[in-house]
């Protein structure tokens, strides 16, 4: 049966570790790191992926950081 | 076929704009150039040329529709008097910096403050040393008749892309509001948008694929980069000098030397006229422009008379261009009735003896 | 590019894009402070003119404030206005260009402020250009200062006590103002602290562009936003404080359609 799976892809050195996509996104994907970029913001990284591409994530990024990828996957 | 009539200055610099090709006025009301906008609005040159009117909010407003629409490209102008020429000196000065050509005439009336409607020419600092912030000048005219109240038009906007700067046409209420005969010039048409982008391939027409976008600003943070432009700016004000403009009137035997601009200049012809008659040959020295000033033919003529005087209906302001220029060779005075006092050719001649003739 | 889980490589192929950052936006980092709104209103109208493949006639004007060095990020011609004087160089482009896209993108203290006089006539005079009006209660390029949407008890750093209406008057709700002028044709309050708010304010910004074709008059759109520098808070802990307290002042919704106010005020 096909279902709908996303995966992000974060520009991490255009991140500012904003924190708003951890607080928006209902799987928990994403999360700040402990790394730094070469700003020296600690920024957002992917945990898991459990990702359903619902773009909550792209909408509310200020920096317009993250791409987004959908796709139908056989489960 | 040009056309004569009989018309008010600033009449004259409303059907000349309709005349040069402008694209957009924008003005608001003050004495003594509201006729300005009223000829405009009636003349309706929507349909004739195509060319925009709007009464703007205040001169604020007004001169930065300036900014809005010469950085766009389009020949674009105000007018307005001292006061509200005091308004525009931020946007002025932002036009400056950031290179947008546009046409601004003052009909000067008597300050400070409020200050009279009736005419003056105590903005002369203001206009030729930079009323607003920062390093800049303006090209600066200043009409003595009706008839260049109309020429100045035409040219002033030549001057404005030729230079992509700000040009004054220093004015004053005596220039804007006697009626006089003008030959009016055939109407150049309205550029099109081909030509626009053509001449002013800067100008913020649309980011058509084939070109980077186009930003039109004076800001910069970098010190270092602002400062080049700066000193590119200073090119620019240097090659002015280039379309330096003056004229001498029986100044070939002269021995005094009047220097005056506008409607002082007009008020000296007679002057000279009434010296000559009791054998003082005096003659008259008058800048076209006030910024780039003519210093080197006033230099020359300085090393033929005995004595200058600057008439100039304020406390003295072009004066001190006029001493930069003779290096007191020979003794320069000042002389001119203020606030709005105009002063009469008779009130000349009594100056030029006290202070000049009688002295040197 | 490498992936982290296994999973995820068989979905992130071009053809499986489902976002990705408009073209309209440049490359150039935004200089805002992290998670300020500014940056998702810069997507939301940059998305807009691309979508309305508009971009090569549109012409906008970026303000003083924050937002002053907008050219940067967006990737069309633009001018960059003196203080509160965006609406008048608007007006003159649009009259002067009537067939082109002509939009103003202002903060508080440019539009409210210094700027409330050419807004109000602007918009007296309907003419057919879109502003769009970020509202975050203060002045944050320069640090912070009370602006005139600073709430009434809002601390600044010109407001250190708190705003005291009396000594510093009430928050000014210019769109209200500006609504009952018969000029304008679209008035609308929206945010972006949440992604459904972010949908509806694309879709207020998408509108307030389309109208521009029917030479209609003003189509005004402001944006509610955080200012996290200037109030002192994360991103997270502005965007719940601008609910609890910005929205009471200044509740978000359409205020006039179509020409027809659709709220009392």
């Amino acid at each position: 049966m096909a279902k709908v799976k996303g995966a992000i892809v974060i520009d991490i050195e255009k991140c500012k570790g904003c924190g708003l996509c951890v607080e928006v996104c209902p799987q928990k994907v994403i999360a700040l790191g402990d790394k730094v970029n070469a700003k020296g913001y600690f920024y957002a990284d992917v945990v898991n992926e459990n990702c359903t591409a619902c773009e909550n994530c792209v909408m509310i990024c200020p920096d317009t950081v993250i791409t987004l990828y959908r796709a139908k996957v056989e489960v | 076929m040009s056309e004569i009539r009989l018309m008010m200055g600033n009449e004259a610099i409303a059907e000349a704009a309709i005349r040069a090709g402008c694209d957009g006025y924008f003005g608001y009301p003050i004495t003594p150039q509201s006729e300005v906008l009223e000829y405009l609005m009636a003349e309706k040159p929507y349909e004739r040329t195509g060319m925009v009117v709007l009464q703007a909010e205040s001169e604020l407003a007004a001169v930065n529709m300036l900014y809005g629409g010469g950085a766009a490209g389009k020949r674009v102008m105000t007018t307005s008097s001292s006061p509200g020429i005091s308004l525009m000196q931020e946007a002025i000065s932002y036009m400056a910096g950031a290179e947008i050509p546009c046409l601004i005439a003052n009909v000067v009336r008597g300050g400070p403050g409020l200050g009279t409607i009736q005419p003056s020419q105590s903005d002369y600092f203001q206009a030729t040393k930079g009323g607003g912030h920062g390093d800049y000048c303006l090209f600066v005219l200043a009409p003595s008749s009706v008839q260049e109240m109309a020429d100045f038009v035409k040219l002033g906007f030549e001057m404005a892309f030729k230079y992509r700067n700000p040009v004054m046409i220093l004015s004053d209420g005596v220039i804007g509001q006697v009626m006089e005969k003008v030959e009016l010039i055939d109407p150049i048409p309205r550029r099109t948008q081909e030509e626009i982008i053509k001449e002013c391939p800067w100008a913020t027409t649309g980011k058509t694929p084939d070109r980077e976008r186009n930003i039109i600003t004076s800001l910069d943070l970098d010190p270092i980069r602002q400062e080049k432009h700066v000193m590119n700016l200073k090119e620019k004000f240097e090659k002015m000098k280039e379309d330096v403009m003056w004229e001498n009137i029986q100044t070939d035997d002269a021995e005094y030397l009047i220097v005056a601009y506008g409607s002082s200049a007009r008020i000296s012809q007679k002057t000279i006229d009434l010296a000559r008659n009791e054998g003082i040959k005096v003659g008259l020295f008058r800048p076209i422009t006030l910024y780039p000033f003519p210093e080197k033919e006033l230099e020359r003529l300085s090393k033929q008379v005995k004595g200058i005087l600057s008439v100039e209906m304020s406390l003295g302001q072009l004066i001190e261009d006029v001493r930069l220029a003779v290096h007191d060779r020979v003794p320069v005075e000042h002389y001119g009735r203020v606030g709005g006092s105009v002063h009469t050719p008779f009130q000349v001649l009594e100056a030029l003896k006290e202070k000049i003739v009688n002295k040197y | 590019m490498d992936v982290k889980f296994e999973s995820w490589k068989e979905i992130i192929k071009d053809e499986n894009i489902a976002f990705k950052k408009t073209k309209v936006l440049t490359d150039n980092i935004l200089s805002y402070c992290p998670g300020c709104g500014h940056g998702v209103v810069h997507r939301l109208v940059a998305e807009t003119i691309e979508e309305m493949e508009i971009q090569d006639q549109t012409i906008g004007i970026a303000p003083v404030g924050c937002a002053v060095l907008a050219y940067d990020f967006f990737d069309l011609d633009m001018q960059q206005a003196a203080h509160g004087r965006a609406p008048a160089l608007a007006t003159a482009i649009k009259r002067l260009y009537p067939e082109k896209f002509v939009f103003t993108y202002q903060g508080d203290g440019d539009l409210a402020a210094i700027g409330g006089n050419e807004t109000i006539h602007a918009c007296n005079r309907g003419e057919n250009i879109t502003i769009i009006f970020i509202n975050n209660g203060i002045y944050g390029m320069t640090g912070g200062q009370m602006a005139p949407t600073t709430l009434e008890g809002m601390v600044t750093s010109t407001s250190p006590y708190g705003r005291d209406p009396k000594l510093m008057g009430y928050p000014l709700r210019i769109t209200e103002l500006i609504a009952m002028l018969p000029g304008t044709y679209y008035v609308t309050r929206q945010a972006v602290y949440k992604p459904a708010y972010v949908r509806k304010a694309k879709k207020a910004i998408r509108k307030a562009f389309e109208n521009q074709k029917l030479n209609k008059g003003v189509s005004f759109v402001e944006i509610v936003s955080n200012c996290n520098s200037g109030w002192k808070m994360t991103p997270v802990e502005a965007n719940k404080w601008l609910e609890e307290n910005m929205l009471k002042t200044f509740p978000l919704g359409d205020i006039k359609v179509d020409g027809e106010l659709v709220k009392e005020l």
